[in-house]
């Protein structure tokens, strides 16, 4: 399963900008909360954690030096 | 009527007003939608409205001739834009477009300008506005102009190389470390990733070319 966005469930206010903003229909908002359904269709796009008014969604990069990568 | 008063009283704009002043104000706004990607504003284009975002999301942005699009603000619920044309009465220093579906709460440049010869603390709030809004474009000024954002983005990138073991840091982490916005941040990636010493594949960044990003950071051997 690929990496996903790491949500905040105690930061978010529910606002429901990352979902709109999702081109990849990764994110929808379930039962008022913000939930990943489709891990591997995330293209990391990292708009959701840009428009986030909270900080609440996070989309860290791992950094490797070519030829290092794990396999 | 368009927008309720609590969402109005919400608005930087009419902060501090009484409900029947708002309740007039209400009349003068009205209702507004777009999708994703609807361009709301075109540079050099006159403008005659103020627009609040309501839900959604507007990038404000301006394209240089060769296509490259730099982000000035991003507009959330609540937020404003075109404030600055529209006090002027000017064209449209940027673009605008609607980034998700959005609703818009606009109000003709005529009916603000009445309100705003009729209510002093709405003058004041928009001189308060206005203000944050110079701060904000002087510090992104401030970042385009004088600081070399690349190398201080390749410098983290030497820094946090690893195999697994160096913590991942998300675009908004390393702005704060090197004391920049997050869109300079991604401006970079997109820089060094020309100059052939990065790759971005998805949610790695994968050093490509070790001694030109050192070159780049300015780290000697």
């Amino acid at each position: 399963m690929a990496d996903v966005p790491i949500i905040d469930e105690e930061m978010c206010d529910h606002c429901g900008l990352c979902v709109s903003i999702c081109t990849c229909g990764a994110l929808v908002m379930q039962d008022n909360m913000v939930q990943i359904i489709k891990a591997d269709e995330c293209g990391w796009c990292t708009m959701c954690e840009l428009v986030c008014p909270t900080g609440a969604i996070s989309c860290p990069f791992e950094i490797v030096i070519e030829g290092e990568e794990k396999k | 009527m368009t927008i309720n008063l609590d969402a109005l009283k919400s608005l930087p704009y009419f902060s501090g007003l009484s409900d029947s002043v708002l309740d007039s104000i209400s009349s003068h706004v009205f209702e507004k939608k777009a999708v994703r990607g609807d361009t709301l504003v075109f540079e050099g284009d006159p403008v005659d409205t103020l627009y609040f975002v309501a839900t959604g999301v507007v990038k404000v942005f301006k394209t240089s001739a060769d296509g490259k699009e730099q982000i000035l603000l991003i507009i959330r619920p609540g937020d404003s834009f075109n404030d600055v044309p529209v006090l002027t009465g000017g064209i449209s220093l940027a673009s605008a477009a609607a980034m998700s579906a959005v609703v818009l709460h606009g109000i003709k440049k005529k009916d603000l300008e009445a309100i705003l010869k009729e209510h002093p603390q709405a003058a004041l709030n928009v001189i308060n506005v206005l203000s944050r809004r110079v701060q904000e474009l002087v510090e992104l000024i401030e970042d385009l102009s004088f600081r070399h954002v690349n190398s201080r983005v390749a410098k983290i990138l030497l820094e946090y190389a690893g195999n697994g073991e160096r913590p991942r840091l998300t675009q908004q982490e390393m702005a704060a470390m090197i004391g920049t916005a997050r869109e300079m941040v991604g401006r970079s990636f997109r820089s060094l990733e020309e100059e052939g010493a990065i790759r971005v594949e998805r949610n790695r960044i994968i050093i490509a070319n070790y001694a030109t990003l050192k070159k780049i950071a300015g780290v000697m051997e």
